[in-house]
């Protein structure tokens, strides 16, 4: 085991999977001479040559386009959109062409698009976004949001060997802060099993990405009231593992929801709409939700720490809800 | 001011014979027009007889261009054919009854009813199904052609689009991500002049949409789309050129749609004798000509083929017809691919 950035885990992963089978190559903009906007891929290129670490012209829909056509070809792609933001460009061909390809042409289009996601560091509302739940909307596409370096690696792995289009949202809020433990030889970690980050028996949070970190430093406040908090990291939301949330919340009776994407149709609502379809009698609190609010990624920083969930608004939330 | 290439037409059989046709060949291209119109034209029935749900679109006056260039293509190469390429799925082998089970929205059409009109491919046949969306194919082409180049196979991708599609940013970003790289692909414009009701001097402001392909460092041409020779001897030469690392071709083939946008569209804004004008250059009546007058084909020739296009239809339809609709309980099965789905020669 070797301890690794949550960054570093990834590109543990991206050149595990490149150096153990020639179809996978990477293409996106500045990934090749540059390493990358974050460097995930410094030294790759030299390492795999011009034609596996492509430098892309600026222009989302023709990579993304290419990684469907040689996807069906035969390849495995993994495309870097810069910043998570700018998959808007290429948002037609992810969910006209490759979500639908399998479903109504039998045709499969296994690729991987890396999207570096996520605020923190005043991005302004072009740098920071988290859209997951726009993409866990459209049937064909998988979203993989990981937490950790351990599974940062595990998941990209599994998500170059699965046979769909499969969005991996990298936190770049993680990606030198957190560092960890990582296996170092290959291996996956499934996608659609939630992670439990922390065992409890009184409260349960749902989260993913880097909300996993801000309800693990509310939750330790919580210790000190004597409320266990139980913390399920989901890892992947789409597929997404509702039987381990449904277990967790039989367990505890109460649930708190927490994500970094804004409110109104963000996944939190699918997961308190299943919750509530499913386990309304196991509940002993009405649910809550804990996101940004509904309005763009601001840039200024008291504006941006008022956006995004801060550790002080869960522990409020959760005392909440442990006196309800 | 053009800057494409004119392509000039062909003439003799010695052209011809230059450019790899022998007579068989050239009947069979006549053959693969013939299926390419009847289909349509049966589908035109299909659609009258309350069968066809939906619109119904076709691509009569561009069978010259579809059958050309895939006549061109090589058997490992793929393409990405759109709603007035039905001659492309013709010549590469589809067979005409899966077709109109696709029109009905039957289970053995390619798509199994999940799809409708010419939204198929057979891509076994080296096709990729085309999506409303119409120029988002040609970048889906550039990749098909980035995996070739990176594996170094001597395999080429044919990406169509109409000169409507030309006002998107696709084709820019797929051209120019082509053009970079010199990928083996070619690009394929049905310049049929009109998108829906708009005319081409409202789509782009060149004279040609071939003009644009200077600037992303390839050649264009302009060839006319109702001679089947003429874009044959093109399309072979630039997927050739493709094949051997001298990058990409756009090569736009000029015809009239000689029907509305779809079905319900009678094209009251084409001008009459716009329709008049290239009625007389009709590409399988000017084939035919040519053929009888080059090739010596024969009132008997001609029987035996129009015949066993007649057949071949007649058997396809009713084929068609026996097809089951689809069942709603697979409905929502195959939204994701399974590892099993990778198991085919093109994913290899």
């Amino acid at each position: 085991m070797a301890e690794l950035t949550y960054l570093q885990a990834i590109s543990d992963g991206l050149r595990t999977e490149m150096r153990r089978n020639d179809k996978v190559f990477l293409i996106g903009e500045d990934v090749g001479v540059y390493g990358g906007a974050f460097k995930v891929s410094l030294g790759f290129q030299e390492e795999f040559g011009p034609w596996r670490v492509i430098d892309a012209p600026l222009a989302e829909t023709a990579i993304l386009g290419a990684c469907t056509g040689a996807a069906m070809m035969g390849m495995r792609p993994v495309a870097e959109m810069q910043f998570a933001d700018f998959v808007s460009c290429a948002w037609d061909h992810l969910v006209t062409v490759a979500a639908k390809q399998r479903w109504r042409a039998g045709t499969a289009v296994p690729f991987v698009l890396r999207l570096p996601s996520g605020g923190g560091f005043s991005g302004g509302p072009f740098h920071s976004q988290n859209p997951e739940s726009s993409f866990a909307h459209i049937p064909g596409l998988k979203c993989v949001c990981p937490a950790t370096p351990e599974d940062a690696k595990g998941l990209l792995i599994s998500a170059i060997e699965d046979p769909n289009p499969v969005l991996f949202f990298e936190h770049k809020h993680l990606y030198r802060r957190i560092k960890a433990e990582v296996p170092e030889e290959r291996y996956t970690t499934p996608i659609g099993k939630a992670r439990i980050h922390k065992e409890g028996d009184d409260l349960t949070v749902v989260t993913w990405g880097a909300m996993v970190y801000t309800a693990e430093e509310a939750a330790q406040q919580l210790d000190g009231d004597g409320v266990s908090v139980e913390i399920v990291d989901l890892r992947t939301v789409m597929p997404w593992d509702k039987a381990a949330v449904l277990e967790s919340v039989r367990k505890t009776s109460k649930l708190l929801v927490l994500h970094e994407d804004t409110h109104t149709g963000g996944f939190g609502a699918e997961i308190v709409a299943s919750v509530a379809e499913e386990a309304f009698e196991d509940l002993d609190a009405p649910i809550r939700r804990i996101t940004a609010p509904d309005c763009p990624v601001p840039f200024s920083p008291p504006l941006e720490k008022a956006y995004i969930p801060q550790v002080e608004d869960v522990v409020k939330g959760l005392r909440a809800l442990a006196e309800y | 001011m053009a800057i494409a290439r004119e392509a000039e037409p062909v003439g003799s059989l010695t052209e011809v014979r230059e450019a790899g046709l022998d007579r068989e060949d050239l009947l069979g291209i006549y053959r693969n027009m013939l299926i390419t119109r009847g289909v349509e034209e049966r589908g035109h029935i299909l659609y009258r007889q309350g069968k066809i749900p939906g619109s119904f679109y076709t691509g009569r006056g561009n069978e010259a261009a579809s059958n050309g260039v895939a006549t061109a293509m090589g058997p490992d190469d793929v393409g990405t054919p759109l709603h007035r390429d039905m001659g492309v799925h013709i010549t590469r082998g589809v067979e005409p009854w899966k077709i109109f089970a696709q029109y009905m929205g039957k289970q053995d059409g390619p798509t199994h009813g999940r799809d409708g009109n010419v939204h198929m491919a057979d891509a076994q046949l080296g096709m990729i199904a085309m999506v409303s969306h119409l120029p988002a194919m040609l970048p889906v082409a550039v990749g098909c052609a980035l995996a070739f180049r990176i594996r170094e196979e001597r395999r080429v991708a044919v990406a169509w689009f109409g000169e409507g599609a030309s006002a998107r940013g696709d084709t820019h970003e797929g051209m120019t991500l082509a053009g970079t790289r010199k990928l083996p692909v070619v690009f394929v414009c049905d310049n049929n002049q009109w998108a829906y009701s708009t005319p081409t001097h409202l789509e782009f402001a060149t004279e040609h949409v071939a003009d644009r392909a200077q600037t992303y460092g390839f050649e264009g041409v302009v060839i006319d789309g109702t001679d089947v020779l003429a874009v044959y001897r093109e399309a072979k030469r630039a997927i050739e050129k493709a094949r051997s690392g001298g990058g990409p071709t756009l090569l736009e083939c000029l015809t009239l749609r000689m029907e509305g946008h779809a079905v319900h569209d009678d094209a009251f804004y084409v001008p009459k004798v716009m329709f008049e004008r290239w009625a007389e250059k009709d590409p399988i009546e000017r084939y035919r000509t040519w053929l009888r007058e080059n090739v010596g084909m024969t009132d008997d020739d001609e029987d035996e083929i129009t015949t066993g296009v007649k057949k071949l239809l007649n058997d396809s339809l009713q084929r068609a017809e026996e097809s089951p609709m689809p069942d709603p309980a697979d409905l929502t099965k195959g939204v994701y691919a399974t590892p099993e789905d990778l198991d085919t020669p093109h994913h290899k």
